[in-house]
């Protein structure tokens, strides 16, 4: 051990051997209880102790309270000590004060009174020392003390720079007690000049101060922006010399570099002004091209340092979400991070990447390193590594990987860590929910998250699978056959039979026809399970078997004899006893009809957010990404697969009801147009907007207003868009209904059409004017005029921006107006119909396309779609009734097009052939697009 | 911003606290508790960081000590642990390569250095140099008063 420099405390080092030497616990309280029965007597007794044995006593106490033993005393002492004119006596008084603070009120006046004295001290030191106490009580008492004198020495000419960083720091810490503290008015701009401060030190310091002022009002300190910018692209070309002690293992001003790196992304934009962009933007590549450059050193510290800023300088890149080539490049450096020797590398590079993912930029490059990710998620010794990686899964997962990272996670959760597998449970159910294409693929999920951890699988996910079997008509025998099956596994987990007993009670009828799966299997499978089960598992079983009275009369007296044994004493539970007699009660008083009304299928439940989101939410408040492509920030998208992105984020949350409830909202008079299938009537339950049917899901929702015109066409938790519209001849009209749905206005309200000068020589829009202003919970209508003059393809586009809470949104929506808007049915009967489909036998005038059914095939859906769709649905005139054919007439100004369609199922291979014959070929082909996959 | 660090050792013998948000008494007991149990349960070549209730706890261990920090959700993992480094350099030249007992019988130090290196969880002085100059002309006053003390005892004063 060193000689300490200073003067040591003798009594003190022998009073801590002392304890060291203690053999026991016992042994070591009794030591304490001597010494603090001997300062206490001293305290009490001697009046002559002087500074030094004062201090050494409070030293003592001190170091009994950090061995974890409480203190009640010498408190006073402690205060005497801060008046001392010895620095040593007066420094350990103030530790004392700083480590047991005391709100003690006589007390709290005499040590802001020694604060004071030592605020006012010519030596810095003094100075500092009171400062750092101040700190490190941070009360209000201290704020409201020391409002005057401490934002004066931070910015005053004569205060030396040691003593401006400490001030900074606790005006600082002052300001989080105390928001109030902080002067306005000249001293804003005194504290921003701050940033140009000679010295690196106060600069340090006072960034962090400026980065909290900024967090509560960043207009007031807007020009903190242009001088932070400047000042961090000059530390960042700096060579390693010039900073000299600011120079951290070879890296110019780390600390420095971060804050400000921090203190830019309180912005966003950072900045309006194109030089102070061009250079922030020059200064984060040149970070990102020192990543590149051999290390200067081998030492850890060099590369720690070196990728802190590096790190951060992603952070605003990935927080400014505009610049793609940085987004780019952030991903690809990170990517490499992801096969780094370095542990915390790896982990930081899955976390950044988990942000990435969310960006419309990068989403496609973080998709590139999957399989590392995987691999990750399955290799990493560290569990909080491992989990990182399922986080990033969960994040870059979308429509086109689901399937597989959804069986990645399912194959890992059977050797995963306990500490994360309810965790990954809930992950796996969301996914599955919200890309499931297919869902029966969404019902095995599901089932086998129940077989391979059923014990982490929380009543809201068996819940939710149940709500959605039973919205979901056309996997419900599915479901059924599936639960069955599972259900035959000698051990199976509880949340099973919980799953299975519901899912038979209401659909064991769609099985019940294969003789392996007879009603009476169905029930002695089930009741084999019964006797294993918790009282509330078998409770829902008496129901199960309530409703398979109602399904299989024939197994009716079975069922009475199950309830008859559990309705007596034999079940200990009064529940369970009461559940069996009333059911046996009406399963013999009550008819067949009776019994059929009360014991009818369960009915759909009301859409809204997945309860099992709101769970993951609630578990890792702040960390859960919310799994969607950002909204876009780049001009006027005008292809698909950027509207794609559009939409879908802006329905992130949007819970879309059935379209009776929104005509409602919107107060329009007539009912909604009834020709949706059943299938597309439930609407993802995450919010997402996309029919379960769709794969080419990109712009879907304007495509389900290919069948009807009035609707909500658009939704999230900000905004509401209504729409109803009419058409006659070549003429439309066109109401767009905007609902604010927040409680604060929405400013700066502005749609634009985006469609070009070119397309409106074909279909010309007139959008009239709205109010800038969208008042809270109000609805503001808006007027489109549409004249078809020549057919087009596609359909015009409006972005609407508004700023909601200060921060600017934007997004764009497709209009309901497809050239098919302008159709008028036609009738015909067979004859003439097949004489003008043997007319239109140009190659020019026909349009074909095969393409696969949505599962199942639903032709009555079909049939109701294409009555929506604008043609005449002639029956009677093919000779398969399966085919469905239509006529009409397009009207265009210039001209008239003439259209049939015929769309022919192939129910073995669940195809649907679509031909399209028209005396046009534009028509034809866009009358084709615009029906594939629709069914 | 940093919140708390912590100092123990292998035993899981906390040899320094310091506390930058007001938590009560018992529940830094429990804090420090939980915290020495997690991170002497990891293995060595695990990350330094870890997801903690809603902070990140990044840790490093120097000898037979562990350096234990809580960040913000926002705060620089990396830079964090240089922080520790600059610490662990600091108490290092100052005690002359720093031990554990170092830290137990001047403890009072340990807390000095600390509060020139960080005040109120934000770092105040990343220039080592300039940290051991404050610290300098601390000790410096300490042994003026030490000679006039001494002087004083022997009637030379």
């Amino acid at each position: 051990m060193a000689p300490v420099r200073g003067d040591g405390m003798r009594g003190l080092a022998v009073f801590i051997s002392d304890i060291r030497n203690c053999k026991s616990k016992e042994a070591e309280v009794k030591r304490i209880n001597k010494e603090l029965a001997n300062i206490r007597s001293k305290f009490k007794g001697d009046k002559t102790l002087d500074g030094y044995q004062k201090k050494k006593y409070v030293c003592k106490l001190l170091f009994i309270f950090l061995l974890g033993h409480d203190i009640d005393f010498g408190h006073m002492e402690a205060v005497n000590l801060l008046s001392s004119n010895k620095y040593s006596e007066k420094q350990i008084g103030y530790l004392f004060i700083s480590v047991l603070v005391n709100t003690n009120s006589d007390l709290i006046r005499l040590i802001i009174q020694s604060i004071k004295n030592d605020l006012q001290s010519r030596n810095p030191v003094h100075v500092n020392l009171a400062l750092q106490c101040i700190a490190n009580i941070g009360s209000r008492d201290m704020a409201e003390s020391f409002s005057n004198e401490i934002p004066k020495l931070l910015v005053s000419g004569d205060t030396m720079d040691v003593v401006k960083q400490s001030a900074a720091l606790c005006l600082l810490r002052l300001f989080r007690s105390s928001p109030d503290i902080i002067p306005g008015g000249e001293w804003t701009s005194r504290i921003i000049h701050l940033l140009n401060d000679q010295h690196m030190g106060v600069v340090t310091a006072a960034t962090s101060l400026i980065d909290a002022l900024v967090k509560r009002n960043p207009d007031e300190y807007k020009g903190c922006v242009n001088l932070a910018v400047s000042r961090l692209s000059r530390i960042v070309t700096a060579s390693y010399t010039d900073l000299q002690d600011y120079t951290y293992y070879f890296v110019p001003a780390p600390w420095l570099s971060v804050k400000l790196l921090r203190l830019l992304q309180n912005y966003n934009p950072v900045t309006e002004e194109a030089g102070v962009r061009a250079r922030l933007n020059e200064t984060l590549e040149t970070i990102l091209n020192k990543a590149q450059e051999p290390p200067k050193s081998k030492k850890v510290q060099h590369s720690n340092a070196k990728n802190a800023v590096l790190f951060e300088a992603i952070n605003l890149i990935i927080h400014s979400d505009s610049e793609p080539n940085l987004l780019v490049r952030a991903c690809n450096q990170l990517g490499q991070f992801l096969s780094n020797r370095e542990t915390n590398l790896r982990y930081l590079a899955l976390e950044s990447m988990c942000h990435l993912a969310t960006s419309e930029f990068s989403h496609e490059e973080v998709k590139k390193h999957q399989e590392v990710v995987i691999l990750s998620m399955k290799m990493e010794k560290d569990v909080s590594v491992r989990q990182m990686a399922v986080d990033l899964l969960y994040a870059m997962c979308d429509r086109g990987n689901a399937e597989e990272i959804v069986q990645e996670m399912l194959n890992y959760l059977e050797t995963a860590d306990y500490s994360i597998r309810e965790e990954m449970v809930l992950k796996v159910a969301i996914l599955a929910e919200k890309y499931a294409t297919d869902y029966t693929w969404y019902v095995d999920v599901i089932l086998n998250l129940i077989r391979i951890a059923g014990d982490y699988v929380s009543e809201e996910v068996w819940y939710r699978v149940i709500q959605i079997v039973i919205n979901r008509e056309e996997v419900q025998g599915y479901a059924a056959k599936t639960v069955f099956e599972a259900l035959q596994a000698p051990a199976c987990h509880e949340n099973m039979v919980k799953v299975g007993g519901y899912i038979l009670g209401e659909f064991g009828n769609l099985i019940a026809g294969d003789s392996r799966s007879a009603p009476l299997v169905q029930f002695k499978l089930l009741h084999s399970k019964y006797h294993l089960c918790s009282p509330m598992t078998r409770a829902l079983l008496l129901s199960t078997y309530i409703k398979f009275i109602n399904l299989f009369p024939e197994i009716r007296t079975n069922i009475q004899d199950v309830f008859r044994q559990h309705s007596n004493l034999r079940s200990a539970d009064a529940e369970l006893q009461q559940r069996a007699s009333e059911y046996l009660q009406l399963s013999i008083v009550a008819s067949t009809d009776v019994l059929a009304t009360v014991l009818e299928e369960m009915p759909s439940f009301p859409e809204r957010e997945s309860s099992i989101l709101a769970v993951l939410k609630k578990k890792k408040p702040g960390r859960v990404p919310e799994n969607e492509i950002r909204e876009s920030k780049s001009p006027a998208p005008t292809s698909g697969a950027v509207i794609q992105n559009n939409v879908h984020v802006n329905n992130s949350h949007s819970k879309l009801n059935n379209s009776n409830a929104n005509t409602d909202l919107l107060g329009l008079s007539t009912p909604p147009a009834n020709n949706v299938g059943s299938n597309s009537t439930l609407i993802d339950v995450l919010g997402d907007i996309y029919g379960s049917n769709n794969n080419s899901s990109a712009v879907y929702n304007t495509k389900k207003f290919l069948f009807k015109n009035n609707g909500v066409l658009f939704e999230n938790e900000m905004l509401q868009i209504g729409v109803k519209s009419e058409f006659r001849q070549n003429l439309g009209r066109l109401g767009l209904f905007y609902g604010n749905k927040t409680q604060v206005p929405l400013t700066n309200f502005n749609p634009v059409l985006q469609w070009s000068a070119e397309e409106t020589l074909k279909l010309n829009v007139q959008m009239k004017a709205v109010e800038p202003t969208l008042e809270a919970g109000a609805q503001i209508q808006q007027l489109l005029t549409a004249e078809c003059i020549e057919d087009y393809a596609d359909a015009p586009t409006i972005e609407i921006s508004f700023r909601y809470n200060g921060t600017q949104q934007k997004f764009s929506i497709k209009l309901p107006l497809s050239v098919n808007k302008f159709f008028e049915p036609t009738e015909m009967n067979a004859e003439s119909f097949f004489a003008r489909w043997k007319n239109l036998s140009g190659e020019q005038q026909r349009s074909q396309k095969v393409f696969k059914a949505a599962q199942p095939l639903d032709l009555p859906g079909a049939r109701n779609k294409l009555m929506g769709f604008g043609m005449q649905l002639l029956d009677s005139v093919d000779p398969n009734p399966d085919n469905m054919v239509c006529a009409g007439i397009i009207h265009t100004q210039s001209q008239q097009v003439g259209c049939l369609m015929r769309l022919e199922p192939n129910k073995q291979a669940q195809m649907f052939r679509l031909t399209v014959r028209a005396s046009k070929e534009t028509v034809t082909r866009e009358i084709c697009d615009l029906l594939a996959d629709q069914f | 911003m940093m919140l708390f660090m912590l100092l123990f050792s292998r035993q899981g013998k906390l040899r320094l606290q310091k506390w930058y948000m007001a938590y009560p008494d018992k529940v830094k007991k429990k804090i420090t508790r939980e915290l020495v149990t997690t991170i002497l349960a990891r293995k060595p070549k695990m990350c330094s960081f870890l997801e903690w209730k809603d902070c990140k706890i990044v840790y490093k261990r120097y000898a037979s000590l562990y350096f234990c920090c809580a960040i913000e959700q926002n705060d620089n993992e990396l830079l964090t642990l240089e922080i520790i480094h600059r610490y662990v350099e600091l108490l290092d030249k100052y005690f002359g390569s720093v031990c554990e007992l170092d830290i137990i019988f001047n403890f009072e130090k340990a807390y000095f250095i600390l509060d020139e290196l960080l005040i109120g969880g934000e770092i105040q002085e990343t220039s080592k140099k300039n940290v051991l100059k404050a610290i300098a002309s601390q000790d410096l006053l300490q042994e003026d008063e030490a000679v006039e003390g001494t002087l004083r005892d022997i009637g030379l004063l």
